[in-house]
């Protein structure tokens, strides 16, 4: 009866004191998970209504982000979308593209931003090699970014990418095609990004990269979908109720 | 002091190499060969195939014919050198000076070295006796200058010795070949009936340098010793070990890393020095008792960074037993390589100490891996995608032009590109549908055609047109036409990219 009785009284707290106890509270475990914001360190995404799903509302730097892809579509889109991103991290910085079957073509990462010439591409065939590759580059805290493209990922082997983040502050993203299972991992978040048709405002020819991006998974976030487009080197949330009004009148024209 | 050289010939170095290896050879004629112009052609004969008129040059398939029983062997090309090499090295017992003579003959300047042997005489008989031991097959001579130790050692038929100041009278009876000529200047001197130097020696000099030229009175010169001749004396390597001997006995781990540093840092500067990095490396440590402590530390590429080094051998420090103290430290690089690029400065576009993190990485995992895995690329001026970036050749390389912006290109790129089926508008339409391995797409939104055009200096072949096309689920083609429906053709449709 004594601790019901203390229970209520913990519901009887009110107003913004109540609030104010949360955020302390969120803000403790957060420090216990390192996942502390890196100093100086900030990735402004543009894309305030999906840094509203991170914690204390920042996107997570220092910390290794999964994507999962299923078709080549989705891959090419899962590209683009982690290309966009990396643009904003390697402003002049250094990355590593680490892959087993790489299909990038350097040239057009220009269309995001990034200069193709200050990527190492390491290719290599054995996924061993390839998780081997991808650690000893996220140990080196000189880079900015370390891309990583395999199939599949074991719970241990992301808990040792995370750790070895944690010492280098270096931001990881593992795209991984065509996994077998969709097993749990030590990764921040999960990423599924799929195409979007483009939108050309009813002129002939294929419009601006648009996507359908997911946010399945989050470490003390909220989990949530945007329709996200990159149009003149940035991102761009697609306001879906003017989008929804273009389909309604293309349909009573049609 | 009188200059005197010493000239050995090695009248059949390769063959009697084989020799001591398979002494079953001694006496069997046998030939080494090499292919030259799609034929076996001979590079050394021993002494026996020698007497039955086969000789360097020859093809083996007629010496065959003269010798059916002859037996040739795949000649060796870099074994000459090093046979040398090694002879040089021993021939440094009887002087400090000694050269290597391609292709058959060392140059020894033994000024002052043969009374200690008991004159000149004794001096030479010992050289010979001893090469002879081993089985070569030499000749020898001394004399003022190293042109006529040399034309004796070859050609001479009296004495070995040429007395000081003596070289002219030796030389006079000896062919011109003895000069160390050219080939075309034999054969000159030949057609005119000069078979001996002696025939030719007192003409005037203008006359002899308008007919043969500036290298007959030159190695003419050298032979009499009015022109310098230099050699190039053979240098041992020297080890690459540092000693550092302790003024007390040292008992302590602090001493012995101070000992190391020191160490290391003279060696990592000498290596610097010769672009050389360090494999394997070995710390003795000599104790007063007479024992010796050793520690080992290899590295998976060269290196010659000595605060790494020291932090691999810092991690066996502590498996040293000093006793009653250590007296004598000695550091030795038992394996030492070329360093394949200095990679101190990387790149421009980041700071010092970040690019040599990252060199770091990339010769981690270059070393682990190979080279070959990791790729850099810069923009080329091509419009051929598959041509428009190169590989860099090195980290540091830089774009000599930019990134094209202005024509789309997608993010994945096949590597060759894959046959569709399509239902096309002709002339020049974007296709309605396409098949890709087996799956319909239906096309909603198109972009095209960008033609791009063969670059005949390179490959010869068809143009393509390029179409960005969009199917109902929203995912971003680029296909391409292989020539055009011109003339009833049936061009081909293929996939080569997707878009983000």
């Amino acid at each position: 009866m004594l601790l019901s009785a203390t229970n209520v009284s913990k519901f009887l707290i009110v107003g913004p004191a109540k609030q104010d106890i949360i955020q302390q509270l969120q803000k403790e475990v957060l420090s216990m998970q390192r996942l502390k914001k890196v100093s100086g360190q900030s990735l402004n995404t543009g894309l305030w209504e999906i840094e509203k799903a991170f914690p204390d509302q920042t996107f997570p730097l220092g910390a290794v982000h999964e994507f999962i892809s299923n078709a080549k579509e989705d891959a090419a889109a899962t590209n683009g979308f982690m290309a966009g991103l990396i643009s904003h991290l390697m402003k002049k910085g250094t990355a590593v593209w680490v892959s087993s079957k790489r299909t990038v073509y350097p040239p057009a990462l220009t269309v995001f931003g990034i200069a193709p010439e200050q990527i190492f591409f390491i290719d290599l065939s054995r996924q061993k090699d390839v998780l081997w590759a991808i650690e000893e580059a996220l140990k080196c805290n000189a880079l900015s970014v370390v891309v990583g493209e395999l199939t599949e990922l074991s719970f241990t082997e992301t808990r040792r990418l995370q750790l070895a983040v944690e010492q280098s502050r270096v931001t990881g993203f593992i795209h991984r095609y065509d996994p077998k299972s969709e097993n749990n991992t030590a990764c921040v978040t999960r990423w599924k990004i799929k195409p979007l048709a483009s939108d050309t405002a009813g002129l002939p020819g294929v419009g601006f990269p648009r996507w359908q991006v997911q946010l399945q998974k989050v470490r003390n976030g909220k989990p949530g979908a945007w329709q996200i487009e990159w149009s003149a080197g940035r991102f761009r949330q697609v306001d879906q109720r003017s989008f929804s009004i273009q389909e309604t009148q293309k349909r009573k024209a049609g | 002091m009188q200059q005197r050289y010493a000239a050995i010939w090695f009248r059949h170095l390769k063959t009697d190499w084989m020799v001591r290896r398979q002494p079953a050879f001694k006496d069997v004629p046998f030939v080494m060969a090499a292919p030259e112009h799609g034929r076996m052609v001979i590079k050394a004969a021993n002494a026996a195939s020698q007497n039955k008129g086969i000789d360097t040059g020859m093809v083996v398939a007629d010496c065959r014919a003269i010798l059916p029983t002859l037996q040739a062997f795949d000649d060796k090309p870099e074994l000459a050198e090093k046979l040398l090499n090694a002879l040089a090295e021993w021939c440094l017992r009887y002087t400090p000076v000694v050269a290597i003579d391609r292709p058959d003959g060392l140059i020894l300047d033994v000024s002052g070295c043969p009374h200690l042997w008991g004159g000149e005489k004794p001096y030479l008989k010992d050289i010979l006796a001893k090469l002879r031991g081993f089985g070569y097959d030499v000749r020898a001579a001394i004399a003022d200058t190293i042109g006529a130790a040399w034309a004796i050692a070859r050609f001479g038929q009296v004495s070995p010795i040429v007395a000081p100041c003596r070289q002219v009278e030796a030389i006079l009876p000896l062919p011109p070949a003895a000069l160390r000529l050219d080939a075309p200047i034999l054969e000159r001197l030949e057609k005119l009936g000069l078979h001996q130097i002696q025939s030719f020696i007192n003409m005037p000099h203008k006359a002899l340098r308008r007919r043969f030229g500036e290298l007959l009175l030159t190695r003419l010169g050298q032979a009499l010793g009015w022109e310098h001749e230099v050699i190039e004396p053979i240098r041992l390597a020297q080890p690459y070990q540092e000693r550092l001997p302790s003024l007390e006995p040292i008992k302590t781990a602090k001493g012995i890393e101070i000992a190391l540093r020191q160490l290391l840092e003279k060696t990592c500067l000498r290596l610097a020095k010769e672009e050389k990095g360090l494999r394997k490396c070995v710390f003795k440590c000599h104790r007063i008792d007479g024992l010796t402590q050793q520690i080992e530390i290899g590295t998976s590429r060269p290196s010659r960074n000595a605060e790494h080094l020291f932090k691999l051998f810092e991690l066996k420090i502590a498996t040293i037993a000093p006793a009653l103290g250590i007296e004598v430290f000695v550091l030795e690089a038992t394996i030492v390589e070329d360093v394949v690029s200095a990679q101190e400065t990387l790149w421009n576009f980041t700071d010092g100490g970040n690019s040599a993190a990252i060199g770091e990485l990339l010769d981690k995992i270059a070393g682990k891996l190979g080279q070959t895995t990791i790729r850099r690329y810069l923009p080329d001026e091509h419009y051929w995608p598959e041509r428009s970036a190169k590989t860099a050749a090195s980290f540091t390389e830089k774009p000599q032009t930019k990134w094209r912006t202005d024509l789309p290109r997608p993010i994945h790129l096949l590597q060759t590109p894959e046959t569709i089926e399509v239902t096309v508008p002709i002339p020049d339409y974007p296709p309605m549908l396409f098949r890709c391995k087996g799956e319909l797409h239906n096309v909603k939104k198109a972009d095209g055609p960008e033609r791009i055009e063969q670059e005949w200096w390179i490959e010869q072949g068809q143009y393509r047109d390029y179409y960005i096309v969009e199917d109902e689920g929203g995912a971003r083609y680029w296909i391409f036409r292989q020539g055009s429906y011109e003339q009833g053709n049936n061009p081909q449709w293929f996939i080569h990219g997707f878009f983000a």
